[in-house]
């Protein structure tokens, strides 16, 4: 019981010690500036872990790329303009949301053209079904002795 | 009719497969760089071998020239280096190393002891070029031509293939 209670309150207070740790990094600049950084990080990628976003990293070249971020939005650039910078770079790859032009078309609006597409698809086959069952003579006494016959046959 | 109904799952499945086959074989650590074509981006940083010495991309203009980043603790560095003395022998083209977030020292000790390629090397010490010049992962090597545009990035290693049926001929071309 004692051990259990020991591990909760180590789980509890790790936190706090990390975040004191990390805090003399972040602390330069107000709140607002930090909340913006903050939220321009986690739409960049990292490119050295590339399933992580600059704000997650702890890679050594994330840790550059923030320091660049936060001096350029304290020499006064807008957000767009740090996009810009990282992307004159990297690429497009370092934006989580990439921009709409030709190259990235399939990748934005592929899922709907198939979407549409599917849909389109369904729709013909189900008219050609609902066509196929309203226009089947079912009354035929013919057809009703062929199908008879067929049961029949599939018994033995 | 009949036929025509069978042919277009297999229509999608064929698609899927070349698709599918075709993402297996990229890698997805190299990005193609957005430099490719624009102009070599200025730096004017100090020499690792004469740190009162200072080189600009403006002083390679009319030269074509490779730009190595590469570091002490990089490991697939050592893997290409053999392949850089080699080529530097040859002399067919100059090759400067950026000395990416490395410590200086550190740095010459490594040329000691494996052979400096370089022309000249010179030290970036916060990474800052490198931002510049995109590098993600080191080593790196871009080819600049005559004009100072970047002509070509090797992402990792230069292997002898890649230098063989890319980088050289590229550069004979650069250079008449």
């Amino acid at each position: 019981m004692i051990r259990t209670l020991t591990a909760a309150a180590f789980l509890l207070i790790a936190p706090l010690v990390w975040a004191g740790k990390m805090e003399p990094a972040a602390q330069s600049g107000s709140a607002a500036l930090d909340a913006r950084l903050k939220r321009l990080e986690t739409e960049l990628r990292c490119l050295v872990c590339q399933n992580q976003t600059l704000a997650d990293s702890n890679a050594d070249l994330a840790e550059d790329l923030r320091r660049e971020v936060r001096e350029l939005a304290v020499s006064g650039k807008s957000d767009d303009e740090i996009r810009g910078y990282l992307v004159a770079r990297y690429g497009d790859f370092v934006l989580y949301n990439p921009p709409v032009k030709p190259t990235t078309w399939l990748l934005w609006f592929g899922p709907f053209a198939l979407a549409v597409g599917g849909a389109g698809l369904w729709w013909v086959i189900l008219r050609r079904r609902a066509r196929m069952a309203t226009s089947t003579p079912s009354d035929s006494s013919d057809t009703q002795a062929r199908g008879r016959e067929l049961l029949n046959n599939d018994d033995e | 009719m009949k036929s025509f109904r069978w042919s277009i799952p297999l229509a999608i499945f064929v698609v899927l497969v070349a698709f599918l086959w075709i993402g297996l074989g990229r890698d997805p650590r190299e990005v193609p760089s957005p430099l490719i074509g624009k102009p070599a981006p200025a730096f004017t940083l100090a020499k690792l071998h004469a740190p009162n010495e200072t080189l600009s991309a403006s002083d390679l203009k009319g030269k074509v020239w490779l730009l190595n980043v590469w570091a002490s603790w990089c490991v697939s560095c050592r893997e290409e280096h053999p392949l850089l003395v080699q080529l530097a022998k040859a002399n067919i083209v100059p090759v400067f190393g950026l000395n990416y977030k490395d410590d200086p020292q550190a740095g010459r000790d490594w040329l000691a002891k494996n052979g400096d390629p370089y022309t000249a090397s010179i030290v970036d010490r916060d990474g800052r070029v490198g931002i510049d010049y995109g590098v993600y992962g080191v080593p790196e090597t871009f080819l600049i031509d005559k004009s100072g545009t970047i002509r070509y990035k090797q992402i990792g290693p230069i292997t002898p293939q890649a230098l063989q049926e890319k980088i050289l001929p590229l550069v004979r071309e650069l250079q008449q």
